[in-house]
Protein backbone atom coordinates (compact mmCIF):
# COMPACT_ATOMS: atom_id res chain seq x y z
CA UNK A 1 0.00 0.00 0.00
CA UNK A 2 1.40 3.41 -0.92
CA UNK A 3 0.84 6.74 0.79
CA UNK A 4 1.34 10.24 -0.53
CA UNK A 5 4.72 11.82 0.38
CA UNK A 6 2.92 14.36 2.59
CA UNK A 7 1.45 11.62 4.76
CA UNK A 8 4.80 9.87 5.07
CA UNK A 9 6.52 13.16 5.86
CA UNK A 10 3.94 13.82 8.54
CA UNK A 11 4.51 10.37 10.02
CA UNK A 12 8.25 11.03 10.12
CA UNK A 13 7.81 14.40 11.83
CA UNK A 14 5.32 12.91 14.26
CA UNK A 15 7.81 10.17 14.99
CA UNK A 16 10.56 12.72 15.66
CA UNK A 17 8.29 14.55 18.08
CA UNK A 18 7.42 11.40 20.04
CA UNK A 19 11.02 10.25 19.81
CA UNK A 20 12.33 13.39 21.51
CA UNK A 21 10.29 12.61 24.63
CA UNK A 22 11.42 8.97 24.46
CA UNK A 23 14.95 10.31 24.27
CA UNK A 24 14.42 12.33 27.45
CA UNK A 25 13.29 9.21 29.32
CA UNK A 26 16.21 7.25 27.88
CA UNK A 27 18.58 10.05 28.89
CA UNK A 28 17.85 9.52 32.58
CA UNK A 29 18.34 5.78 32.21
CA UNK A 30 21.59 6.07 30.25
CA UNK A 31 23.03 8.71 32.60
CA UNK A 32 22.47 6.55 35.66
CA UNK A 33 23.87 3.53 33.83
CA UNK A 34 26.92 5.45 32.60
CA UNK A 35 27.87 6.73 36.05
CA UNK A 36 26.57 4.20 38.58
CA UNK A 37 26.93 1.24 36.17
CA UNK A 38 23.54 -0.13 37.13
CA UNK A 39 20.24 -0.53 35.31
CA UNK A 40 17.75 1.45 37.33
CA UNK A 41 14.70 -0.80 37.43
CA UNK A 42 12.76 1.90 39.27
CA UNK A 43 12.96 4.25 36.27
CA UNK A 44 9.51 3.30 34.95
CA UNK A 45 7.83 3.52 38.33
CA UNK A 46 9.43 6.93 38.94
CA UNK A 47 8.10 8.11 35.55
CA UNK A 48 4.63 6.92 36.55
CA UNK A 49 4.98 8.77 39.84
CA UNK A 50 6.01 11.92 37.98
CA UNK A 51 3.02 11.63 35.64
CA UNK A 52 0.68 11.26 38.61
CA UNK A 53 2.33 14.30 40.17
CA UNK A 54 1.57 16.32 37.01
CA UNK A 55 -2.02 15.07 37.09
CA UNK A 56 -2.35 15.81 40.82
CA UNK A 57 -1.10 19.41 40.70
CA UNK A 58 -3.41 20.01 37.73
CA UNK A 59 -6.46 18.63 39.53
CA UNK A 60 -5.63 20.19 42.90
CA UNK A 61 -4.31 23.63 41.89
CA UNK A 62 -5.22 23.88 38.21
CA UNK A 63 -1.50 24.14 37.44
CA UNK A 64 -0.79 23.85 33.71
CA UNK A 65 1.39 20.80 32.89
CA UNK A 66 4.01 22.97 31.18
CA UNK A 67 4.21 25.32 34.15
CA UNK A 68 4.41 22.26 36.41
CA UNK A 69 7.92 21.71 34.99
CA UNK A 70 9.13 24.54 37.23
CA UNK A 71 8.22 23.00 40.62
CA UNK A 72 8.32 19.31 39.65
CA UNK A 73 11.82 19.22 38.12
CA UNK A 74 13.61 20.39 41.29
CA UNK A 75 11.22 18.30 43.41
CA UNK A 76 12.09 15.12 41.51
CA UNK A 77 15.77 16.03 41.50
CA UNK A 78 15.61 16.22 45.29
CA UNK A 79 13.61 13.02 45.49
CA UNK A 80 16.09 11.15 43.28
CA UNK A 81 19.01 12.56 45.27
CA UNK A 82 17.48 11.39 48.55
CA UNK A 83 16.52 7.95 47.21
CA UNK A 84 20.08 7.27 46.04
CA UNK A 85 21.78 8.80 49.06
CA UNK A 86 19.59 7.38 51.81
CA UNK A 87 17.99 4.24 50.32
CA UNK A 88 19.84 2.71 47.37
CA UNK A 89 23.38 3.66 48.45
CA UNK A 90 23.22 2.45 52.05
CA UNK A 91 21.17 -0.65 51.13
CA UNK A 92 23.57 -1.76 48.40
CA UNK A 93 26.75 -2.06 50.52
CA UNK A 94 28.75 -1.36 47.36
CA UNK A 95 27.56 -4.44 45.47
CA UNK A 96 26.00 -3.95 42.03
CA UNK A 97 23.69 -6.95 42.26
CA UNK A 98 22.27 -5.53 45.48
CA UNK A 99 21.56 -2.23 43.73
CA UNK A 100 19.62 -4.04 41.00
CA UNK A 101 17.47 -5.73 43.62
CA UNK A 102 16.98 -2.54 45.59
CA UNK A 103 15.80 -0.60 42.51
CA UNK A 104 13.54 -3.51 41.54
CA UNK A 105 12.05 -3.52 45.03
CA UNK A 106 11.66 0.23 44.87
CA UNK A 107 9.73 -0.01 41.60
CA UNK A 108 7.34 -2.59 43.09
CA UNK A 109 6.83 -0.41 46.17
CA UNK A 110 6.19 2.78 44.15
CA UNK A 111 3.83 1.08 41.69
CA UNK A 112 1.76 -0.54 44.40
CA UNK A 113 1.64 2.63 46.46
CA UNK A 114 0.26 4.41 43.39
CA UNK A 115 -2.18 1.56 42.80
CA UNK A 116 -3.37 1.80 46.40
CA UNK A 117 -3.67 5.58 46.23
CA UNK A 118 -5.15 6.10 42.77
CA UNK A 119 -6.70 2.69 41.89
CA UNK A 120 -6.06 1.22 38.47
CA UNK A 121 -8.15 3.85 36.63
CA UNK A 122 -6.70 5.58 33.61
CA UNK A 123 -6.69 9.35 33.97
CA UNK A 124 -6.21 12.18 31.51
CA UNK A 125 -5.87 15.94 31.63
CA UNK A 126 -8.20 18.13 29.61
CA UNK A 127 -6.20 21.14 28.55
CA UNK A 128 -7.68 23.50 25.96
CA UNK A 129 -4.60 23.08 23.75
CA UNK A 130 -4.57 19.26 23.92
CA UNK A 131 -5.96 18.90 20.39
CA UNK A 132 -4.66 22.09 18.78
CA UNK A 133 -2.63 21.76 15.61
CA UNK A 134 0.01 23.91 13.98
CA UNK A 135 0.17 24.20 10.20
CA UNK A 136 3.71 23.93 8.91
CA UNK A 137 3.63 24.07 5.09
CA UNK A 138 1.71 20.99 4.01
CA UNK A 139 2.04 19.38 7.45
CA UNK A 140 -0.46 19.47 10.28
CA UNK A 141 1.38 19.04 13.58
CA UNK A 142 0.00 18.55 17.06
CA UNK A 143 0.88 21.65 19.09
CA UNK A 144 1.56 19.92 22.44
CA UNK A 145 3.83 17.40 20.75
CA UNK A 146 5.71 20.17 18.97
CA UNK A 147 6.26 21.85 22.34
CA UNK A 148 7.33 18.48 23.73
CA UNK A 149 9.89 18.13 20.96
CA UNK A 150 11.38 21.57 21.52
CA UNK A 151 11.52 21.17 25.28
CA UNK A 152 13.03 17.69 25.14
CA UNK A 153 15.80 18.81 22.78
CA UNK A 154 16.44 21.87 24.96
CA UNK A 155 16.77 19.73 28.10
CA UNK A 156 19.18 17.38 26.30
CA UNK A 157 21.34 20.33 25.25
CA UNK A 158 21.25 21.78 28.79
CA UNK A 159 22.26 18.44 30.26
CA UNK A 160 25.09 18.13 27.78
CA UNK A 161 26.30 21.64 28.68
CA UNK A 162 26.11 20.77 32.37
CA UNK A 163 28.22 17.65 31.85
CA UNK A 164 30.83 19.26 29.61
CA UNK A 165 31.17 22.78 31.05
CA UNK A 166 30.58 22.75 34.81
CA UNK A 167 32.75 21.34 37.59
CA UNK A 168 29.82 19.25 38.80
CA UNK A 169 29.39 17.79 35.31
CA UNK A 170 33.09 17.07 35.02
CA UNK A 171 33.01 15.39 38.42
CA UNK A 172 30.14 13.21 37.19
CA UNK A 173 32.12 12.17 34.11
CA UNK A 174 35.21 11.57 36.23
CA UNK A 175 33.35 9.29 38.64
CA UNK A 176 31.83 7.41 35.69
CA UNK A 177 35.25 6.17 34.55
CA UNK A 178 37.61 6.41 37.50
CA UNK A 179 36.05 6.29 40.95
CA UNK A 180 39.29 6.02 42.93
CA UNK A 181 40.97 8.82 40.97
CA UNK A 182 37.90 10.95 41.61
CA UNK A 183 38.04 10.35 45.38
CA UNK A 184 41.70 11.31 45.39
CA UNK A 185 41.04 14.75 43.89
CA UNK A 186 38.46 15.24 46.64
CA UNK A 187 35.27 14.42 44.74
CA UNK A 188 32.62 13.04 47.10
CA UNK A 189 31.60 9.95 45.12
CA UNK A 190 28.42 9.24 47.13
CA UNK A 191 27.30 12.82 46.48
CA UNK A 192 28.01 12.55 42.75
CA UNK A 193 26.04 9.29 42.59
CA UNK A 194 23.10 10.98 44.25
CA UNK A 195 23.31 14.05 41.98
CA UNK A 196 23.35 11.75 38.95
CA UNK A 197 20.34 9.82 40.16
CA UNK A 198 18.63 13.14 40.87
CA UNK A 199 19.33 14.33 37.32
CA UNK A 200 17.84 11.10 35.98
CA UNK A 201 14.67 11.73 37.98
CA UNK A 202 14.59 15.39 36.91
CA UNK A 203 14.59 14.22 33.26
CA UNK A 204 11.60 12.03 34.11
CA UNK A 205 9.74 14.94 35.67
CA UNK A 206 10.22 17.05 32.52
CA UNK A 207 9.20 14.10 30.32
CA UNK A 208 6.06 13.58 32.43
CA UNK A 209 5.07 17.24 32.07
CA UNK A 210 5.56 17.04 28.29
CA UNK A 211 3.61 13.78 27.98
CA UNK A 212 0.55 14.56 30.06
CA UNK A 213 -1.20 17.03 27.73
CA UNK A 214 -1.56 14.27 25.09
CA UNK A 215 -1.22 11.10 27.11
CA UNK A 216 -2.93 9.30 29.97
CA UNK A 217 -1.65 7.91 33.22
CA UNK A 218 -2.32 4.75 35.21
CA UNK A 219 -0.12 3.03 37.79
CA UNK A 220 1.56 0.75 35.24
CA UNK A 221 2.13 3.22 32.42
CA UNK A 222 5.84 3.74 33.08
CA UNK A 223 6.80 0.19 32.12
CA UNK A 224 5.77 0.65 28.48
CA UNK A 225 7.94 3.76 28.16
CA UNK A 226 10.92 2.22 29.90
CA UNK A 227 10.88 -0.79 27.58
CA UNK A 228 11.21 1.62 24.65
CA UNK A 229 13.76 3.73 26.54
CA UNK A 230 15.85 0.65 27.19
CA UNK A 231 15.89 -0.13 23.47
CA UNK A 232 17.05 3.42 22.83
CA UNK A 233 19.84 3.14 25.40
CA UNK A 234 21.08 -0.08 23.79
CA UNK A 235 20.76 1.39 20.29
CA UNK A 236 22.55 4.63 21.19
CA UNK A 237 25.22 2.94 23.30
CA UNK A 238 24.94 2.38 27.06
CA UNK A 239 25.86 5.58 28.87
CA UNK A 240 26.01 7.83 25.80
CA UNK A 241 24.05 11.12 25.87
CA UNK A 242 24.17 11.89 22.12
CA UNK A 243 23.33 8.21 21.61
CA UNK A 244 20.17 8.60 23.68
CA UNK A 245 19.03 11.63 21.67
CA UNK A 246 19.76 10.17 18.23
CA UNK A 247 18.46 6.74 19.26
CA UNK A 248 15.29 8.27 20.69
CA UNK A 249 14.52 10.26 17.54
CA UNK A 250 15.25 7.23 15.36
CA UNK A 251 13.05 4.89 17.43
CA UNK A 252 10.25 7.46 17.35
CA UNK A 253 10.35 7.56 13.55
CA UNK A 254 10.50 3.76 13.29
CA UNK A 255 7.48 3.40 15.55
CA UNK A 256 5.55 6.02 13.62
CA UNK A 257 6.31 4.54 10.18
CA UNK A 258 5.57 0.99 11.33
CA UNK A 259 2.29 2.28 12.71
CA UNK A 260 1.49 3.85 9.36
CA UNK A 261 2.31 0.81 7.25
CA UNK A 262 1.37 -2.04 9.59
CA UNK A 263 -1.43 -0.43 11.57
CA UNK A 264 -1.33 1.40 14.89
CA UNK A 265 -1.35 -1.66 17.10
CA UNK A 266 1.78 -3.05 15.40
CA UNK A 267 3.75 0.21 15.61
CA UNK A 268 6.07 -1.10 18.32
CA UNK A 269 7.02 -4.23 16.39
CA UNK A 270 9.65 -2.24 14.49
CA UNK A 271 11.24 -1.07 17.75
CA UNK A 272 11.84 -4.59 18.95
CA UNK A 273 13.04 -5.80 15.56
CA UNK A 274 15.65 -3.06 15.72
CA UNK A 275 16.50 -4.02 19.28
CA UNK A 276 17.25 -7.59 18.15
CA UNK A 277 19.18 -6.36 15.10
CA UNK A 278 21.36 -4.03 17.18
CA UNK A 279 22.15 -6.81 19.64
CA UNK A 280 23.14 -9.07 16.76
CA UNK A 281 25.09 -6.63 14.61
CA UNK A 282 26.43 -3.90 16.88
CA UNK A 283 26.00 -4.78 20.56
CA UNK A 284 27.91 -1.69 21.72
CA UNK A 285 25.34 0.59 20.06
CA UNK A 286 25.84 3.57 17.75
CA UNK A 287 27.90 5.71 20.15
CA UNK A 288 28.95 3.05 22.62
CA UNK A 289 32.56 2.48 23.56
CA UNK A 290 34.05 -0.94 22.95
CA UNK A 291 33.73 -3.06 26.05
CA UNK B 1 53.97 17.84 59.11
CA UNK B 2 52.61 14.33 58.76
CA UNK B 3 52.63 12.15 61.86
CA UNK B 4 51.42 8.57 61.89
CA UNK B 5 51.22 6.74 65.24
CA UNK B 6 50.78 2.96 65.71
CA UNK B 7 48.64 2.61 62.62
CA UNK B 8 46.80 -0.67 62.08
CA UNK B 9 44.60 -1.40 59.08
CA UNK B 10 43.47 -4.20 56.82
CA UNK B 11 40.63 -5.75 54.87
CA UNK B 12 37.92 -7.68 56.67
CA UNK B 13 39.63 -9.87 59.23
CA UNK B 14 43.04 -9.68 57.57
CA UNK B 15 45.37 -7.17 59.13
CA UNK B 16 47.86 -5.76 56.62
CA UNK B 17 49.43 -2.88 58.54
CA UNK B 18 50.43 -4.02 62.01
CA UNK B 19 51.41 -0.85 63.85
CA UNK B 20 53.30 1.75 61.83
CA UNK B 21 54.93 4.93 63.10
CA UNK B 22 56.01 7.40 60.47
CA UNK B 23 56.67 11.09 60.14
CA UNK B 24 57.41 13.52 57.35
CA UNK B 25 58.82 16.91 58.29
CA UNK B 26 58.64 20.19 56.38
CA UNK B 27 60.74 20.19 53.22
CA UNK B 28 61.69 16.51 53.46
CA UNK B 29 61.59 13.69 50.94
CA UNK B 30 60.78 10.55 52.90
CA UNK B 31 60.78 7.20 51.16
CA UNK B 32 58.70 4.17 52.12
CA UNK B 33 60.29 1.21 50.39
CA UNK B 34 59.32 -2.40 50.08
CA UNK B 35 58.51 -5.09 47.58
CA UNK B 36 55.10 -6.21 46.37
CA UNK B 37 52.48 -7.14 48.90
CA UNK B 38 54.07 -5.70 52.04
CA UNK B 39 51.37 -3.07 52.60
CA UNK B 40 52.56 0.01 50.68
CA UNK B 41 49.29 0.45 48.80
CA UNK B 42 47.26 -0.20 51.95
CA UNK B 43 49.25 2.49 53.76
CA UNK B 44 48.47 4.96 50.98
CA UNK B 45 44.80 4.03 50.96
CA UNK B 46 44.59 4.77 54.66
CA UNK B 47 46.52 8.04 54.36
CA UNK B 48 44.18 9.24 51.58
CA UNK B 49 40.98 8.23 53.38
CA UNK B 50 39.92 5.49 50.95
CA UNK B 51 40.35 2.87 53.67
CA UNK B 52 39.60 3.33 57.37
CA UNK B 53 42.32 2.61 59.90
CA UNK B 54 41.43 0.05 62.58
CA UNK B 55 43.67 1.69 65.13
CA UNK B 56 46.21 4.46 65.43
CA UNK B 57 46.35 8.13 64.68
CA UNK B 58 47.11 10.28 61.63
CA UNK B 59 47.93 13.93 62.23
CA UNK B 60 48.65 16.42 59.51
CA UNK B 61 49.66 19.99 60.17
CA UNK B 62 48.47 19.72 63.77
CA UNK B 63 45.01 18.45 62.76
CA UNK B 64 43.81 14.90 63.37
CA UNK B 65 42.89 13.24 60.09
CA UNK B 66 42.19 9.75 61.44
CA UNK B 67 38.91 8.61 59.89
CA UNK B 68 38.52 11.76 57.77
CA UNK B 69 36.97 11.45 54.29
CA UNK B 70 39.11 11.70 51.16
CA UNK B 71 37.51 15.06 50.45
CA UNK B 72 38.56 16.44 53.86
CA UNK B 73 42.07 15.09 53.44
CA UNK B 74 42.41 16.77 50.02
CA UNK B 75 40.96 19.94 51.55
CA UNK B 76 43.75 19.87 54.15
CA UNK B 77 46.35 19.72 51.35
CA UNK B 78 47.51 16.13 51.72
CA UNK B 79 47.46 15.11 48.05
CA UNK B 80 47.91 11.55 46.84
CA UNK B 81 49.14 10.75 43.33
CA UNK B 82 48.06 7.12 43.10
CA UNK B 83 49.76 4.06 41.76
CA UNK B 84 48.58 3.33 38.23
CA UNK B 85 47.86 7.08 37.75
CA UNK B 86 44.05 6.79 37.97
CA UNK B 87 43.58 9.66 35.53
CA UNK B 88 40.21 10.19 33.83
CA UNK B 89 40.73 8.50 30.44
CA UNK B 90 37.52 9.80 28.84
CA UNK B 91 38.33 13.45 29.55
CA UNK B 92 40.80 15.86 28.00
CA UNK B 93 44.18 16.57 29.59
CA UNK B 94 42.98 20.06 30.49
CA UNK B 95 39.80 18.74 32.12
CA UNK B 96 41.86 16.26 34.14
CA UNK B 97 44.00 19.10 35.43
CA UNK B 98 40.98 21.30 36.15
CA UNK B 99 39.50 18.53 38.26
CA UNK B 100 42.73 18.50 40.27
CA UNK B 101 41.49 21.78 41.73
CA UNK B 102 37.95 20.51 42.32
CA UNK B 103 38.29 20.61 46.11
CA UNK B 104 41.27 22.86 46.69
CA UNK B 105 42.98 25.73 44.86
CA UNK B 106 39.96 26.51 42.70
CA UNK B 107 40.43 30.30 42.96
CA UNK B 108 43.90 30.12 41.45
CA UNK B 109 43.03 27.47 38.88
CA UNK B 110 44.22 29.30 35.77
CA UNK B 111 47.51 30.42 37.36
CA UNK B 112 48.20 26.88 38.59
CA UNK B 113 47.29 25.44 35.20
CA UNK B 114 49.89 27.71 33.64
CA UNK B 115 52.45 26.55 36.22
CA UNK B 116 51.75 22.87 35.47
CA UNK B 117 52.03 23.53 31.74
CA UNK B 118 55.40 25.19 32.34
CA UNK B 119 56.61 22.20 34.32
CA UNK B 120 55.26 19.75 31.72
CA UNK B 121 55.29 21.45 28.29
CA UNK B 122 54.20 18.12 26.83
CA UNK B 123 50.85 18.40 28.61
CA UNK B 124 50.23 21.82 27.07
CA UNK B 125 50.80 20.37 23.59
CA UNK B 126 48.26 17.66 24.34
CA UNK B 127 45.81 19.68 26.43
CA UNK B 128 42.84 18.94 24.16
CA UNK B 129 43.59 15.26 23.76
CA UNK B 130 41.73 12.52 25.69
CA UNK B 131 43.94 11.52 28.62
CA UNK B 132 43.48 7.81 27.87
CA UNK B 133 45.41 8.24 24.61
CA UNK B 134 48.58 9.52 26.32
CA UNK B 135 51.69 7.35 26.72
CA UNK B 136 52.50 5.89 30.13
CA UNK B 137 55.07 8.57 30.91
CA UNK B 138 52.73 11.35 29.88
CA UNK B 139 49.96 9.86 32.00
CA UNK B 140 52.30 9.87 34.98
CA UNK B 141 53.09 13.56 34.31
CA UNK B 142 49.36 14.23 34.11
CA UNK B 143 48.72 12.46 37.41
CA UNK B 144 51.42 14.55 39.11
CA UNK B 145 50.20 17.70 37.38
CA UNK B 146 46.68 16.97 38.58
CA UNK B 147 48.04 16.63 42.11
CA UNK B 148 49.89 19.96 41.82
CA UNK B 149 46.65 21.69 40.79
CA UNK B 150 45.40 21.16 44.36
CA UNK B 151 48.33 23.21 45.76
CA UNK B 152 49.62 20.32 47.89
CA UNK B 153 51.14 20.99 51.28
CA UNK B 154 52.46 17.44 51.18
CA UNK B 155 52.52 15.18 48.13
CA UNK B 156 52.29 11.39 48.37
CA UNK B 157 53.73 9.77 45.26
CA UNK B 158 52.75 6.13 44.94
CA UNK B 159 55.11 4.16 42.66
CA UNK B 160 55.71 7.07 40.26
CA UNK B 161 58.43 5.14 38.39
CA UNK B 162 56.33 2.02 37.85
CA UNK B 163 56.13 0.96 34.21
CA UNK B 164 58.38 3.75 32.92
CA UNK B 165 61.45 3.28 30.73
CA UNK B 166 64.84 3.74 32.50
CA UNK B 167 65.28 7.16 30.90
CA UNK B 168 61.85 8.32 32.10
CA UNK B 169 62.52 6.89 35.56
CA UNK B 170 65.61 9.11 35.71
CA UNK B 171 63.50 12.09 34.61
CA UNK B 172 60.87 11.27 37.22
CA UNK B 173 63.40 11.34 40.05
CA UNK B 174 64.83 14.62 38.74
CA UNK B 175 61.31 16.04 38.82
CA UNK B 176 60.75 14.80 42.38
CA UNK B 177 63.93 16.60 43.49
CA UNK B 178 62.84 19.72 41.68
CA UNK B 179 59.38 19.78 43.27
CA UNK B 180 61.00 19.23 46.66
CA UNK B 181 63.50 22.00 45.88
CA UNK B 182 60.56 24.39 45.69
CA UNK B 183 59.81 23.51 49.34
CA UNK B 184 57.22 20.77 48.85
CA UNK B 185 57.51 17.85 51.29
CA UNK B 186 57.15 14.49 49.55
CA UNK B 187 56.31 11.03 50.78
CA UNK B 188 57.69 8.71 48.14
CA UNK B 189 56.37 5.16 48.16
CA UNK B 190 58.52 3.03 45.87
CA UNK B 191 59.89 -0.34 44.94
CA UNK B 192 62.89 1.29 43.30
CA UNK B 193 65.20 1.18 46.31
CA UNK B 194 68.44 2.52 44.80
CA UNK B 195 67.12 5.63 43.13
CA UNK B 196 64.67 6.43 45.94
CA UNK B 197 67.46 6.33 48.52
CA UNK B 198 69.49 8.70 46.35
CA UNK B 199 66.91 11.46 46.54
CA UNK B 200 65.27 10.83 49.92
CA UNK B 201 66.51 12.34 53.17
CA UNK B 202 65.03 9.54 55.31
CA UNK B 203 63.60 6.13 54.53
CA UNK B 204 61.46 3.38 56.01
CA UNK B 205 61.64 -0.23 54.86
CA UNK B 206 58.24 -1.91 55.00
CA UNK B 207 58.09 -5.67 55.43
CA UNK B 208 54.94 -7.66 56.24
CA UNK B 209 53.09 -4.65 57.60
CA UNK B 210 55.88 -3.45 59.89
CA UNK B 211 58.79 -1.09 59.39
CA UNK B 212 61.77 -3.43 59.49
CA UNK B 213 64.26 -0.61 59.24
CA UNK B 214 64.22 3.17 59.32
CA UNK B 215 66.66 6.04 59.48
CA UNK B 216 68.43 8.53 57.29
CA UNK B 217 68.89 7.50 53.67
CA UNK B 218 72.59 7.11 54.43
CA UNK B 219 72.00 4.71 57.35
CA UNK B 220 69.48 2.67 55.43
CA UNK B 221 71.67 2.45 52.37
CA UNK B 222 74.58 1.11 54.41
CA UNK B 223 72.57 -1.41 56.38
CA UNK B 224 74.05 -4.87 55.69
CA UNK B 225 70.65 -6.58 55.87
CA UNK B 226 69.19 -4.18 53.27
CA UNK B 227 72.16 -4.61 51.02
CA UNK B 228 71.67 -8.35 51.13
CA UNK B 229 67.87 -8.40 50.73
CA UNK B 230 67.27 -5.58 48.26
CA UNK B 231 70.47 -4.90 46.46
CA UNK B 232 71.81 -8.44 46.28
CA UNK B 233 75.23 -7.38 47.54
Amino acid sequence: MMYSPAIIAEAVVNGLMTGAVYALIALGLTLVYGVLHIINFAHGALLTAAMFAVWAVYVAFGLDPYLAILPLTPLFFGLGYAVQRFVIGPASHGSDSNILLVTLGLSIAIENALLAGFRSDTRTLNTDYGFQVVELGPLLLSKPRLIGFGAAVLVTVLLWLLLSRTDTGKAIRAVAKEKLGASLVGIDVAHVYAVTFGLGCACLAVAACLLMPTFYVNPRIGQAFVLVAFTIVVLGGMGSIPGALVGGLFIGVVESLCGLFLGDSLGQIGIFLIFILVLLVRPTGLFGAKA
Amino acid sequence: MLEVRSLRAGYGGTEVLRGLDLSVGAGEIVAVLGSNGVGKTTLNKVLSGVLRANEGEIRFDGKTLTGASSADIVEAGLIHVPEGRKIFPNMSVRENLELGSYRRGRERRSANLERVFETFPRLRERSGQAAGTLSGGEQQMLAIGRGMMAEPRLLILDEPSLGLSPLLVEEMFTLIRRLNGEGLPILLVEQNVVQSLECASRAYILENGLFALSGTAEQVRNDPELKRAYLGM
